[in-house]
C-alpha cells in the first residue's frame, strides 16, 4: 500500500537561495504553527536568514521557542545553532498594533490622532474576527519589503476557513472600489468626485439609503464610522496597492505554499479545498505535509492476529507476569494498527482526488513539542522523504 | 453553545448535543454559522440551504432542525424584521452594504449571527409555547468565542442609542442567562486543554455562563500495560511465542516501544485530566469511535451525552 505520491522534499526546498517565502496554511489544531517553526528552525540552522511569522494568538510559537512574549517586532531566538552562518527571527502579529502602525506611516499626526481615537477604528483594529487576515498580509508584506532576511516562514491566522487568508485582500479591494464606502464620506466630505458619484444615485437614492442607515446603525454610531473612513481614506488607497501587492508576491516564483493537515477527514477535506483553491489562484503549492501520521515497526502484524494472540495468552491456565504484560502490549498494538488502518483510508482519498500533491509524513510523537529540541525532532522527520512510510 | 479548539470535534460535540436534548415530543434546533456545511456532512445530507429544516430523529424521539446561518441573508432579515426596509435592502445591497457589513465589518457578522440565535431562542410556536425547546449552536473556534459572544456588548457601547442598541442588549441579556451554557470540547492533550483553561477565564470575564467541558476522542486505557511494568525483551519474545507468534524476535523491540509511547500517553493525559479537574467544572466524556464519525456513530455519541449528568 506503499503511496504513489512523490515525495515532498523540505530540505532543497528551504536550501534553495530563490525560495524566498514559505506559507503553511491548514484547518486548526492540525500543527501549522508548529511546522512553520520547526522549518524555520531547520533552514537557520542550515544557514539562512530566516524570521517566522506567526499568527496564532495562542502564542504558541512562542511557548515552543522558549520566549514568553512576542511583540510585534521580529526577536532573534536565542539557543540556535549558528555555525552555517544562519540566524532565526521570530514574530508574533499584534494585530492592532500593525494597524496603529499603518494609520501613524500613512496619514498626517493629526489626522492619525483622529482615527486611533475613533471608537469605531478601536473596535475594529482591536480584532473583530477579518482584520486578522489583512493584517496578516501587511505585515508579511512589511517584512518581505524590509529585505533583512532571506527566508520569510508565515504560518496563517486560524481562520473559520483557512481560505479567509487568501481572500481577505480581494475583498478589501472590492470594498474600496465599491460605491458604498464613497456614500459614507458623501456627508462628511461634500462634493468632488466622490460627491458628484453620489449625485449620480440620485437624491432620492441617497437620502433613501443615508436615512436607512442612520436608522440601522443609529446616528452617533453612523457619525463615528463616516469619521472613520473619511479619516482612512487616504490611507485605504496605499493600504490596497500593498495589498494587491503582497497577493502577487503569493503568486511569484519565491513563494511556495505547504498545505498542513492531520490524517483525519476534515483536516484532509480542508487541505483539499486548499491545493484546489491554490491551483485556481496560480499559486505555487509545493506539497502536503500530513503531521502525526502514527507508524509502527511492526506493522507485519495485523490488528486481528494480535487480538488472537493476546487471547492465547490470557486464556492460558497458568499466565504467568509476562503473558499479562505481552497480552497488554499486543492489545496496545492493535489498537495501533487499526489507527493506521484508519489514517490509510482517510488518506487514500485525498490521494485519489491529488495524485500529483507532493506529500511528506510527521510521525506522530507522544509528547507536545514545546522546546527548540522538540523543533529540531520535527524538522529532521520533515526532512526524511523515506523514514516516514507507515506502510513500507 | 459548543466551542473548542480546532480539531477537538466540536461540530461533532454540538449535532451530538442537539440529538441528546431531542425528547420525545421536542424540537431542538442545531445551529452552524461557519458556512463549512460540517452539520450537512455529518448527518448525511445535501448542503444546508438558510432555511430550518428538519434533518433527525433524536434517540429520545424528538425533532432535531439544523440551520446553517448565512451572514447576508441574516441581515436583509433583520433588516426586513426590524425596520421593514424593502427597496432600501435591495439599495443596501446593490452599493455593496451588505458586503460590508457582513465581510469587510466582520463584527457586524458576528451580531447577527448570535442575533438571529437569540430570535430562535425567543421565537414562540403556534400553540404559544417555545418553538425550540433548546438551541445548539456550533459556536466559533475557542480561541474566539468570546469575543464573538460578547461582541454584542461592544455594539452596545458603539452605538449608545436606537434600535441597534437595544436589540444588542437584548441578546447579551439571553447569552448571560441562566438558560445559556458554553461548553467547550477538548482533547486530553496540552494545547487543547490550555486553550480550554484560557477559554473558561476569558469567558468569566465576560460574564459568559460557562457549562462544562466534553473530553472528546478519549482512546481506551489498557491497564494491562498501564499496571505491569514493561517485561523484559527475553520474557516477552518466550510469551509471544507461547502465544503461536512465530517472528516473535522480530516483534519484541516495536512492541516495547509502543508500550513505552502508550504509558508516556497515559501520563500525559492524567496530568492533563489534573488541569481539566482544577478548572472546577463539570467533565464529560466522549470515546474515540474506531471507524470515525458516521451517521451511526453520531447517535451513538448522543446516546453516550444521554447517559451522563447535565
Amino acid at each position: 500500500m506503499r503511496s504513489p505520491q512523490e515525495p515532498l522534499e523540505t530540505d532543497p526546498l528551504i536550501d534553495d537561495p530563490d525560495t524566498r517565502i514559505v506559507v503553511c496554511c491548514g484547518s486548526g489544531g492540525v500543527g501549522k504553527t508548529t511546522t512553520a517553526a520547526a522549518l524555520g528552525l531547520r533552514a537557520a540552522e542550515r544557514g539562512r536568514r530566516v524570521v517566522v511569522l506567526t499568527i496564532d494568538p495562542a502564542r504558541r510559537l512562542a511557548q515552543s521557542m522558549g520566549l514568553t512574549e512576542l511583540d510585534n517586532v521580529p526577536r532573534p531566538v536565542p539557543g540556535i545553532d549558528t555555525t552555517a552562518g544562519g540566524e532565526l527571527f521570530a514574530m508574533m502579529l499584534d494585530m492592532k498594533r500593525t494597524f496603529d502602525e499603518i494609520v501613524e506611516a500613512h496619514a498626517d499626526p493629526a489626522r492619525a490622532r483622529a482615527i486611533l481615537d475613533n471608537p469605531f477604528y478601536q473596535s475594529l483594529s482591536a480584532g473583530f474576527a477579518g482584520t486578522q487576515e489583512y493584517m496578516a498580509m501587511e505585515k508579511l508584506g512589511q517584512l518581505a519589503a524590509r529585505d533583512a532576511w532571506d527566508l520569510i516562514v508565515v504560518d496563517t491566522p486560524p481562520s473559520r476557513s483557512a481560505l479567509d487568508f487568501l481572500d481577505a485582500p480581494q475583498r478589501l479591494g472590492s470594498f474600496l472600489d465599491g460605491r458604498f464606502i464613497r456614500l459614507l464620506m458623501a456627508p462628511a466630505k461634500a462634493g468632488g468626485r466622490a460627491g458628484r458619484k453620489v449625485m449620480s444615485l440620485g437624491m432620492a437614492g441617497l437620502s433613501l439609503v443615508t436615512g436607512t442607515l442612520g436608522k440601522v446603525l443609529g446616528t452617533a454610531l453612523l457619525r463615528d464610522v463616516q469619521t472613520f473612513v473619511a479619516a482612512m481614506d487616504t490611507m485605504f488607497g496605499g493600504f490596497r496597492t500593498r495589498a494587491d501587492a503582497t497577493y502577487r508576491l503569493l503568486q511569484a516564483p519565491g513563494t511556495a505554499f505547504l498545505v498542513v493537515a492531520a490524517p483525519e477527514r476534515d483536516a484532509l477535506r480542508e487541505a483539499a479545498y486548499f491545493v484546489e483553491r491554490l491551483a485556481a489562484e496560480r499559486m505555487p503549492l509545493a506539497g502536503l505535509v500530513l503531521n502525526r501520521v502514527h507508524t509502527s515497526d511492526g506493522a507485519h502484524l495485523g490488528a486481528e492476529r494480535a487480538l488472537a494472540a493476546a487471547e492465547t495468552l490470557e486464556s492460558r491456565e497458568s499466565a504467568s507476569d509476562a503473558d499479562r504484560a505481552a497480552a497488554g502490549l499486543l492489545r496496545v498494538h492493535a489498537e495501533r494498527m487499526r489507527q493506521l488502518t484508519r489514517e490509510e483510508r482517510t488518506r487514500a482519498r485525498f490521494t485519489a482526488v491529488h495524485p500529483r500533491v507532493p506529500v511528506v509524513e510527521v510521525p506522530a510523537l507522544p509528547e507536545d513539542v514545546h522546546d527548540l529540541a522538540g523543533l529540531r525532532a520535527i524538522g529532521d522527520r520533515l526532512s526524511q522523504t523515506d523514514g516516514a512510510q507507515p506502510f513500507g | 453553545m459548543v466551542s473548542g479548539k480546532g480539531g477537538t470535534g466540536k461540530t461533532t460535540v454540538a449535532a451530538a448535543l442537539a440529538l441528546a436534548l431531542a425528547e420525545e415530543g421536542r424540537r431542538t434546533l442545531l445551529v452552524e454559522v461557519e458556512g463549512r456545511q460540517g452539520i450537512a456532512q455529518l448527518f448525511e445530507t445535501e448542503a444546508l440551504p438558510y432555511e430550518e429544516r428538519r434533518i433527525a430523529i433524536g434517540p429520545g424521539g424528538g425533532e432535531v432542525f439544523a440551520l446553517a446561518i448565512d451572514a447576508e441573508r441574516a441581515l436583509l432579515d433583520y433588516l426586513q424584521m426590524f425596520y421593514k426596509l424593502g427597496g432600501a435592502g435591495r439599495a443596501l445591497r446593490r452599493i455593496g452594504a451588505i458586503d460590508f457589513a457582513t465581510t469587510v465589518a466582520p463584527g457586524l457578522r458576528d451580531v447577527l449571527l448570535t442575533g438571529k440565535v437569540c430570535e430562535a431562542v425567543r421565537r414562540r410556536g403556534p400553540d404559544g409555547g417555545w418553538a425550540y425547546d433548546a438551541v445548539v449552536m456550533d459556536a466559533p473556534p475557542t480561541g474566539r468565542v468570546t469575543r464573538f459572544l460578547a461582541v454584542n456588548d461592544e455594539v452596545a457601547g458603539l452605538a449608545r442609542v436606537g434600535p441597534i442598541h437595544h436589540q444588542a442588549q437584548a441578546v447579551m441579556r439571553v447569552l448571560k442567562s441562566a438558560e445559556t451554557a458554553v461548553h467547550l470540547v477538548t482533547l486530553l492533550e496540552e494545547m487543547p486543554v490550555q486553550e480550554t483553561a484560557d477559554g473558561v477565564a476569558e469567558l468569566r470575564a465576560a460574564d459568559l455562563p460557562v457549562g462544562g467541558t466534553v473530553v472528546n476522542m478519549v482512546r481506551p486505557a489498557l491497564d494491562s500495560t498501564a499496571a505491569t511494568p514493561l517485561p523484559a525483551p527475553n520474557d516477552l519474545a518466550a510469551a509471544l511465542t507461547r502465544a503461536g507468534l512465530r517472528d516473535a524476535e522480530a516483534l519484541t523491540a516495536p512492541l516495547l516501544s509502543q508500550g513505552r509511547e502508550h504509558v508516556t500517553r497515559l501520563a500525559l493525559e492524567a496530568t492533563q485530566r489534573d488541569e481539566l479537574a482544577r478548572l472546577d467544572l463539570p467533565v464529560r466524556e466522549l470515546p474515540l469511535l474506531p471507524d470515525g464519525v458516521d451517521l451511526a456513530g453520531l447517535y451513538r455519541l448522543a446516546r453516550l451525552l444521554r447517559a451522563q449528568d447535565w
